[in-house]
């Protein structure tokens, strides 16, 4: 396992930049989540670590080593994709050894049957070894892909949204999973992916990125409680911030806009606010409010009623303020 | 608009039972979920409704009338299917009229009506655009308003938001959700995605395996579920369900877990043998107090809170707690429960033991 450093990458297809001038170091060890909407630069950024693309400018080094010239298979990086590709004809332990017997590796057999047997056990499947892939269900499909990628002692690992194929249920599990396999090997790995629940419960470090840009680098508590803008503070947490103008409140204000999170709202004094729908999720009930001609979402007690068309008191608690451009005010 | 009736309605393929005797009210107005795994007979049972398929038995009421046999044409029904075809050579406007048009209506009133509709939907502004370039949200909206022109009785919808992602599909589902309070409209809509159903729905109706699994409001389903498979169909994470050997008789307050009592709401019926301890993970607390103790296998930051994954003497479970609360992988902790919001299952037929807590709504089935 090892250290990568990017070095201000970039890379354009003809006249879109699809990652604008990166700089990020991913330590040994960590668990680095690369997180923004479709065409944020996220998967760009993974295939010039691995060399599928080449870059434009910039450098990447891995363990210390620029890497720039170097093929996929020189680098020595172990990549999982979102649509799980194993050999359809062979069993899960040929499947999962195929990586160990390609002819750069050269790993003896005993070698291979002992990483093989190991890494099934980290997946929990060994009962599985003999089945051919086409007889395992989606998510057994995915393990054994990750696992591919496992056996392969790699500097780092690359993954491109490997659980968004997956139902929800098995997404959460794997999660979970994936974690503690990375914290158990103690694995370089970087994980590409729009889905805020997946950056904030796996990673130890994630880069928001925008346009090609990275934004914010951080620890997930640091980014959420810490936003250096409103496109940053609107990746996580769900319900989603309410950007609002500040002067809504009245009163003393950093900024122009105020960014206020549920646990930002405390509710029985301040502006009147419209009540438009209770949302009963079950663990939660989102409140929609008209404030002011401005829709606001906040959380309330799960068995209180509020019925549409009663007028409640906000106001804000500790919120975050935004200039007109967007960004933080502190 | 209008009261949907389905009363003991049954629908065979060849030998596969698609929907087996189903009855449920849906009232004039209400936005009411069929939700369940795929293949659990949801969409089946829609387009029974709407005459895209007729009932091997049963019948279906539209306003009190019997329409199970009718075609669809004769049920004014609208029905809105997760791809929205819209014709391609035609422009919004065109494509949003031609409800009207072939039913016959004058020029002058449809053009009245669309712009109506082009107003609640907020596409006035492309009403004379081709639809090649519109976007994916603009696309539905005009689907959405080609449904709606015609003022049908009730809107049947077949997974509209399924192609979208995840975020613009919130996005759609709170926008179709203000379109229906400010309609009115009877609306049946399937989904196999729980947070959509809780989120959308006035009311749920629970499918699997061609069975109505439960019926009520989206509260009383997560709070009260009748069966395991709800209680673990619906809510993210799940229930944690903790197996234990147990006697309880009606009157029972609580039960023993691993050597320690812990009070249920007071039973109303009796079971003995293989139960389940059913808890939401938002009612299990961290206590240093407790004597019933778990490992700590993961901690899993969400903002706000965090979900917890700890290993019991009854079996993993999930604990979702304030994200201020420090824990780490590998300690071990004390459990509680908040007992009043506890649900005992039986574990071979799968059905919540009636109690205290649920009665009013599983104890008359």
């Amino acid at each position: 396992m090892a250290e990568v450093v990017l070095e201000n990458i970039s890379k354009s297809f003809g006249n879109v930049t699809a990652v604008d001038d990166i700089s990020m170091t991913i330590p040994d060890g960590a668990f680095v989540v690369l997180l923004g909407p479709t065409g944020a630069g996220k998967t760009t950024t993974l295939r010039l670590i691995s060399g599928l693309e080449k870059l434009d400018a910039g450098s990447v080094r891995i363990a210390g080593r620029d890497v720039g010239l170097e093929t996929p298979a020189q680098r020595d990086v172990a990549m999982v994709f979102q649509q799980y590709s194993l050999y359809p004809h062979m069993t899960v332990r040929e499947n999962l050894s195929f990586p160990l017997r390609s002819p750069i590796l050269r790993t003896p057999e005993d070698e291979i049957s002992r990483k093989v047997n190991e890494v099934a056990e980290i997946l929990q499947i060994p009962h599985k070894m003999d089945n051919k892939a086409t007889e395992l269900s989606g998510g057994e499909m995915q393990r054994v892909s990750i696992g591919r990628a496992l056996v392969r002692d790699p500097q780092i690992f690359l993954m491109d949204e490997p659980l968004s194929s997956l139902d929800a249920k098995l997404r959460a599990d794997l999660r979970v999973e994936l974690k503690r396999i990375q914290a158990d090997l103690g694995s370089t790995l970087l994980y590409v992916t729009h889905d805020q629940v997946e950056a904030m419960t796996m990673a130890t470090h994630i880069g928001v990125l925008e346009n090609g840009r990275l934004v914010q680098y951080g620890t997930p508590r640091d980014i959420y409680e810490n936003p250096g803008s409103v496109y940053v503070a609107s990746r996580l947490g769900l319900p989603r911030i309410n950007i609002l103008p500040s002067e809504l409140f009245g009163g003393d204000h950093k900024g122009p806009q105020i960014g206020l999170r549920p646990e930002n709202i405390i509710e029985g004094e301040g502006s009147d606010a419209r009540v438009i729908r209770a949302e009963h999720l079950g663990d939660q009930t989102r409140l929609h409010l008209d404030l002011n001609g401005h829709p606001v979402v906040t959380l309330i007690d799960v068995h209180h009623g509020y019925p549409s068309g009663k007028v409640i008191k906000i106001r804000p608690h500790n919120a975050l303020y935004f200039d007109a451009s967007g960004a933080r005010v502190n | 608009m209008a009261q949907i009736s389905v009363k003991n309605v049954k629908k065979m393929f060849g030998d596969f039972t698609a929907v087996r005797e189903s009855s449920f009210t849906i009232e004039d107005g209400e936005f009411f979920m069929l939700l369940g795994p795929s293949g659990c007979g949801k969409t089946t049972t829609l387009r029974m409704i709407a005459g895209l398929e007729l009932p091997t038995s049963g019948e279906i009421y539209l306003d009190g009338e019997e329409i199970s046999q009718r075609p669809p044409s004769e049920r004014d029904i609208a029905f809105v299917f997760q791809m929205f075809a819209l014709y391609p050579h035609m422009n919004v406007r065109k494509n949003i009229s031609y409800p009207l048009i072939s039913q016959g209506m004058p020029r002058a009133a449809v053009k009245a009506k669309v712009e109506e509709v082009a107003g609640i939907l907020g596409i006035t502004d492309i009403l004379d655009s081709p639809v090649g370039g519109l976007s994916g949200g603009d696309r539905q909206r005009v689907a959405l308003g080609r449904a709606i022109v015609r003022e049908p009785k009730a809107f049947m919808m077949d997974e509209p938001l399924g192609a979208l992602d995840a975020e613009f599909r919130e996005h759609m589902a709170e926008e179709l959700r203000a379109l229906h309070d400010r309609m009115g409209a009877t609306t049946v809509y399937v989904t196999h995605d729980q947070l959509e159903a809780m989120q959308m729905g006035d009311k749920i109706v629970v499918m699997n395996n061609a069975v109505i699994e439960q019926f009520g409001t989206p509260q009383e389903i997560y709070d009260k579920p009748a069966t395991m498979f709800v209680a673990d169909f619906i809510g993210s994470p799940s229930m944690n369900f903790l197996p234990f050997q147990g006697k309880v008789a009606p009157g029972t307050e609580a039960v023993r877990l691993n050597g320690h009592d812990e009070a249920v709401p007071i039973l109303m019926e009796g079971a003995e043998g293989d139960l389940v301890f059913g808890v939401r993970p938002e009612h299990v607390f961290l206590s240093d107090t407790s004597g019933y103790r778990a490992k700590v296998l993961a901690a899993e930051y969400l903002g706000t809170t965090q979900i917890v994954t700890l290993q019991s003497p009854n079996g993993e479970l999930k604990a979702r707690i304030d994200a201020r609360e420090t824990v780490s992988p590998g300690e071990t902790v004390g459990l509680e429960f908040r007992s009043q919001t506890v649900t005992l299952f039986d574990k071979s037929s799968g059905k919540a033991l009636r109690s205290a807590l649920n009665d009013e709504v599983i104890g008359n089935g």
